[in-house]
């Protein structure tokens, strides 16, 4: 047989609970209880007033440039639960905000790093997450590194999470990160969230693939694209990929299709390039909406315990931004400390004189003490 | 003649090099219908057509390395990596391959790109958004390297770069995008790539930058004492840089402080430094003081105006430099 098909393959999506809030009851079989629920519905909730307010810190001028998540929350909440808190790892990008927060990061410290403070990368003991990654669809390796050091130490309950854009499967490093992943068959998740756009450039001419999905195929790695705005659908998939992960699986690729509410930063103006429409028509699809709706049409929920979190979460934010805003500012010193492990001696006389100047750093060397006292 | 500010005088010499010349391209990321995030094309798009002004997928390896394909081909590409922070993935093509390329062949291939890059400090941007890799490029054979500060210099140094048979880094200090407007001819002209500029005439001292910093020290020199006479120099090429004019200034002051945005050690101003003791050897009255960045990552905004050579700091080395 010259000429025969080696490879088929399929994409499957997922999608639980649809935009009018309506579950499919079989599908969701063994994945969230309606307390989990509720604790997600929470989560999202508080993430949207944290990102309100951060948005209208920067327009206040009291922030750089911020990221926003709105509309993207589901996929961060679903599949965070699905991980093991201060077990697994978690590798962001860095539009993940209620993923981290549940994995243990304190909430002020995402306002502390945006206003321009490296000390709001500064884990907590047990927290296993790495700092946002700025370059974008480069940190998916080190996803790929942390789950082979799990696979190498044979810590078979341990595994990895990393998240990335649609934008990011352009890059080199990303397919990097999957073919090690694959050939090594490490216990890592790659969680694309595809939010349609890369700052100004549509999914469409991003790729001239019909799914982000299908690219995992090229590395035989389990694939499935689901309804990132439905929290069943990403808890379920993220679940399935976990257990696979820990039992020796390899490796799992997830698609979640959703959509970026907000500009891609405060810096960017959607409107320049994104029509209007289909905002709108992304704005009916919101998760916070279909969940909200699920959660009334099964009875843990009504206008009250709505009424109820919304005052905590104005609460939970304003002290959250009270918190980052007490906190010290740093001295200059911050930025040479922890450069190495030791800093080597040329740096500490950069750190101690704050100066690169030969004669600024060592006014003794040619007796010049009284003059250099003079010009401080 | 027009005011123009120095993004503008980009956007409109990169419209003027699109109508001139058919095999000018465009790539990068956002450029199209956003116009790059710092509007450097605004309206290029509309104009020239989108197989002219590509927004291209988010993979600065390949807008580095099929701008090399595109070069090769006879074609002018003119390749832009949104900030410098993000040269990283495309440093394999731009250094491995586009510096190369001629010499290999020994230029039966050649790599006729311009490499438009915003850089450094200053603005509050984002973690890997502030840095000024100019030294790395400059200690990578093959590559020519410039970095003007004025919107004039930027237009005739862009028109340069585009003409120049090699890989031009064609930086762009960010902080001074918008800051000031200036008479920018309508008409093409050249600034030659490798030639200074002596921004202030002066006997005592000379003080040797480019980019942004030229601006701080001219805030520098303004607080110094009226009987100080400070010679000034915008270096604006980078690679090849014009030690002649070096030269002939530290000859006659015999005092020179270089001040860069970039890291100390293995700065540029190591290597200027190094040239003016070779070359100005017997007229130094003092060391050549290096006023930069310190030998740590760019810090994150809050304390970036700690890290970069702002007016202070510059008078504190001029004056030093001055008391030896």
């Amino acid at each position: 047989m010259p000429h025969h098909t080696v490879y088929e393959a399929k994409i499957e999506h997922l999608q639980i609970l649809d935009e009018d809030g309506k579950l499919d009851k079989k599908l969701a079989k063994d994945t969230l209880s309606d307390d989990q629920v509720v604790y997600l519905y929470e989560q999202m909730r508080v993430c949207r007033e944290l990102d309100e307010i951060a948005f209208k810190l920067q327009r206040s001028g009291r922030m750089g440039t911020y990221p926003q998540n709105k509309g993207q929350e589901a996929n961060a909440v679903g599949s965070a639960l699905a991980m093991v808190k201060g077990n697994d790892w978690v590798v962001p990008s860095y539009r993940e905000n209620a993923a981290l927060f549940m994995h243990g990061m304190p909430m002020h410290y995402v306002i502390q790093y945006w206003m321009g403070d490296e000390r709001g990368s500064k884990f907590p003991e047990g927290v296993n997450i790495t700092p946002l990654s700025v370059p974008i669809g480069t940190h998916m390796l080190h996803a790929t590194g942390i789950a082979w050091a799990f696979k190498q130490r044979k810590e078979a309950d341990r595994a990895v999470i990393t998240y990335f854009g649609d934008g990011a499967t352009s890059e080199g490093d990303f397919h990097n990160a999957m073919n090690f992943a694959s050939v090594m068959q490490v216990p890592c998740v790659f969680y694309c969230q595809n939010n349609s756009w890369a700052i100004s450039l549509p999914r469409e001419q991003q790729m001239n693939s019909a799914t982000v999905a299908q690219k995992a195929l090229a590395y035989d790695m389990p694939t499935i694209q689901v309804d990132g705005n439905d929290i069943f659908a990403v808890y379920k998939a993220t679940q399935d990929a976990r257990k696979r992960a820990i039992e020796g699986g390899g490796p799992s690729f997830i698609e979640g299709v959703t959509y970026r509410l907000a500009d891609h930063t405060t810096a960017d103006d959607a409107r320049r390039y994104r029509d209007e429409e289909e905002l709108h028509a992304w704005l009916d699809k919101d998760p916070l909406i279909r969940t909200r709706k699920y959660m009334e049409s099964v009875g843990v929920w009504d206008d009250k315990k709505q009424e109820d979190l919304e005052n905590r979460a104005k609460t939970i934010v304003k002290e959250v931004v009270d918190a980052a805003i007490s906190v010290p500012a740093p001295e200059s010193s911050e930025f040479f400390d922890d450069m190495y492990a030791e800093l080597p001696e040329d740096l500490k006389v950069q750190r101690d004189t704050m100066r690169t100047s030969s004669i600024g750093r060592n006014p003794s060397q040619i007796g010049l003490n009284a003059q250099a006292a003079e010009i401080q | 003649m027009a005011q123009q500010t120095l993004v503008g005088a980009i956007t409109s010499t990169l419209d003027q090099a699109l109508e001139r010349d058919p095999e000018v391209i465009l790539l990068g990321e956002d450029i199209g219908t956003n116009g790059g995030v710092f509007r450097a094309t605004e309206g290029l798009m509309a104009k020239h057509g989108e197989d002219r002004v590509v927004s291209t997928p988010l993979d600065e390896s390949g807008i580095m390395g099929t701008a090399i394909g595109l070069a090769i081909a006879g074609m002018k590409a003119i390749p832009e990596i949104q900030f410098e922070g993000f040269l990283g993935p495309a440093y394999d093509q731009l250094v491995n391959h586009g510096g190369r390329m001629r010499t290999r062949t020994r230029g039966a291939v050649t790599v006729p790109m311009t490499v438009r890059v915003p850089v450094g400090g200053g603005i509050h941007a984002p973690e890997l958004h502030s840095d000024s890799p100019e030294a790395i490029y400059t200690h990578s054979p093959g590559i020519k390297v410039v970095m003007p500060c004025t919107p004039y210099d930027a237009k005739g140094l862009l028109n340069s770069a585009i003409k120049d048979p090699d890989p031009v880094m064609f930086f762009e200090p960010k902080r001074v995008y918008r800051t000031f407007k200036e008479e920018v001819p309508e008409e093409y002209y050249e600034i030659p790539i490798g030639e200074a500029k002596t921004v202030l005439d002066g006997d005592d001292l000379t003080v040797v930058t480019w980019g942004a910093p030229v601006f701080q020290c001219l805030e520098a020199i303004d607080n110094l004492p009226e009987d100080v006479s400070v010679e000034l120099i915008d270096l604006r090429s980078i690679y090849p840089f014009d030690m002649d004019t070096i030269a002939e200034s530290v000859q006659r002051t015999g005092r020179c402080v270089i001040v860069h945005e970039a890291p100390l050690t293995c700065g540029l101003g190591a290597e200027i430094a190094a040239r003016i003791m070779e070359e100005c050897f017997l007229h130094l009255e003092a060391p050549v003081q290096r006023v930069t960045g310190f030998d740590t990552i760019m810090p994150y905004y809050k304390l970036e105006n700690e890290y970069l050579p702002e007016a202070p700091r510059i008078v504190k080395g001029i004056k030093e430099c001055l008391a030896y």
